[in-house]
């Protein structure tokens, strides 16, 4: 039965290989997903194994519950409405430090990285204090500031305005001289200089500054939450430890990554239109 | 008229890029810059550009001296230098935002029709192979109309067929407007297709060695005994720039660890 095969067989073959390029297209659509969800694979597997040991009575389940009652716990939260309390409040708070520490990163950030003088001036300052721990300036905020907003929102400020400071100072510094030229050839003014080449050349870098104040204003606001707030995804965490309620714990940290992963995707959607022409994965999620 | 004199360049690092350069080039002269790599061409067009300070001497257009960019003056740098943020056709536009948007828009899209790029218009920068970049950046030096067009390799990065065309488009539109062109070129055949001059340079210090008048009526042909002529004395010249330059580097300093060419 080992009949030499048809030629027509082999040019359909080799047609179906020549043809590759057409079919993959779609298979590759599949791929990233299918390997995305690979990532799922192991909390899932983790978490019901654990609600089966649970469940099984192989573990009580106190310390660590099973995922089941955080969910329950979560959905609770979220019909008694104290969650939506806790998030707008941390939410808040993240947005006003965020707002503060990004617009003086990048007033201080432009100053430093086009004025050599001013770069001398402030930079040694600014980066011994981005040295300082976060959680150290808690006790002076709170002496200056008092127990209440302003002292949250100060220190989630300076944990903003440090990365934002940084990018766009050697965002700036970095700028390819070779277009700034271009802009000199066709004799642009100081200002048209800035908006036609500074800034656009800047922005990108700005954009991924922004990015991390953002993602370090969320892990400010615990830190400010456990100042002693009476709300907060922060001052739930803190409830949850003195209550002896992990379930409230892990409930709060889950609402905190998501919530922090939808600011993040936003800030990206927001300013991807500004960025297209770029030629990065950086704007994939 | 476009005259240089007695023109110097020491960089701050000490190197003395060009020394004592004087030419005169008449109005809607084509002039081709040849020489090996380092001899101080991309310098010399950066000063006439207006874009670096001379050490000694000077560069007037039309009895004005430069020393800063200037309206008349155009250049199209060695790399393409596009802004990635600009789609082609506003990268050409780039020069020219002060003109009535009609008028623009005319303009850039002669000056693209003009560099076969015109499918390409509503392209990133990105999105360009490099000799579509560079045609871009002629493109964008193009529409300015300057008086003086600075060329720096222009077809450098370019397919013998793309760059034939672009030589003949160059001339197309050099015939309408008579613009002074100063062009650099590794390409000998380019030079003497294209140039009424070639000055030979030699390197360090950056020299002119020799000046090759290529008598031709334009189009030349390749095949005529006076472009043959004018091809081998460039080559000849080009031969003993080197090997004279070559033995000044063996016999001052061992540091001519520099490609020629
Ligand atoms: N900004 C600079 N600072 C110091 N030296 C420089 C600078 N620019 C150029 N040079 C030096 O000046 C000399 C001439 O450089 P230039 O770029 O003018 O050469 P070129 O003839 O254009 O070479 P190529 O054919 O490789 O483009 C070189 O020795 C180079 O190293
Ligand atoms: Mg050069």
């Amino acid at each position: 039965m080992n009949a030499p095969q048809s030629p027509v067989a082999d040019t359909v073959l080799a047609n179906a290989g020549a043809n590759d390029g057409v079919p993959p297209v779609s298979a590759s659509r599949v791929w990233p997903s299918w390997r995305v969800m690979l990532g799922i694979v192991l909390p899932l597997l983790l978490a019901a194994g654990w609600e089966l040991a649970v469940r099984g009575g192989f573990a009580q389940g106190r310390l660590m519950p099973p995922p089941s009652r955080i969910f329950a716990t979560l959905a609770d939260l979220v019909r008694s409405g104290e969650l939506w309390t806790h998030v707008v409040a941390t939410l808040w708070r993240v947005m006003a430090g965020f707002a503060l520490g990004a617009a003086a990163g990048t007033l201080m950030g432009a100053l430093s990285g086009s004025s050599e003088t001013v770069r001398r001036l402030v930079d040694p300052t600014l980066q011994s204090l981005r040295a300082v721990p976060s959680i150290a300036w808690v006790p002076l905020f709170l002496l200056w500031l008092g127990i209440f907003e302003a002292s949250k929102v100060a220190l989630i400020a300076v944990g903003v305005f440090f990365p934002v400071y940084l990018g766009v100072a050697s965002a700036i510094e970095g700028i390819d001289r070779k277009l700034i030229e271009v802009g000199r050839v066709f004799r642009l003014g100081r200002v048209a200089m800035v908006r036609r080449v500074l800034l656009p050349a800047v922005l990108p870098a700005w954009l991924t500054a922004l990015r991390s104040g953002l993602g370090l204003g969320f892990m400010f606001v615990v830190a400010a939450e456990f100042m002693g707030a009476s709300e907060g995804l922060g001052y739930l965490l803190t409830d949850g430890q003195q209550m002896g309620r992990p379930d409230r714990i892990l409930a709060a940290i889950i609402t905190f990554a998501l919530l922090g992963k939808l600011c993040d995707t936003i800030l990206v959607l927001l300013t991807r239109p500004l960025v297209r022409w770029q030629d990065t994965a950086r704007g994939r999620l | 008229m476009f005259v240089v004199e007695h023109l110097s360049k020491t960089y701050a690092d000490g190197t003395r890029a060009l020394a004592d350069i004087s030419l005169k080039v008449a109005d809607g002269e084509i002039l081709a810059l040849v020489g090996g790599s380092g001899c101080g061409k991309t310098t010399l067009l950066r000063l006439v550009a207006g874009l670096d300070q001379a050490s000694a001497g000077r560069i007037a257009v039309d009895n004005e001296t430069i020393t800063a960019p200037h309206p008349f003056v155009g250049i199209a740098f060695q790399e393409p230098r596009l802004l990635p943020w600009l789609s082609v056709a506003d990268n050409v536009a780039f020069g020219i935002a002060d003109l009535p948007r009609a008028e623009r828009d005319a303009r850039v899209a002669d000056a693209l029709e003009r560099v076969h790029l015109a499918e390409h218009a509503g392209r990133w920068p990105r999105e360009l192979s490099g000799g579509q970049q560079q045609r871009v950046s002629i493109a964008r030096a193009l529409v300015a109309r300057p008086r003086v067009l600075l060329l720096d390799e222009p077809f450098s990065a370019l397919d013998a067929f793309t760059r034939a065309s672009l030589h003949g488009h160059l001339l197309a539109l050099w015939e309408a407007t008579r613009p002074t062109i100063v062009m650099v070129t590794h390409d000998v055949d380019e030079a003497v297709t294209l140039a009424d001059r070639v000055v030979v340079m030699r390197p360090r210090p950056g020299r002119m060695f020799e000046t090759i008048t290529v008598g031709e009526p334009r189009p030349r042909d390749p095949l005529a005994v006076g472009y043959d002529k004018a091809k081998r004395r460039v080559l000849n010249a080009l031969d003993r720039s080197l090997k004279t330059a070559a033995s000044d580097a063996t016999a001052k300093t061992a540091s001519g660890a520099s490609l020629w060419w």
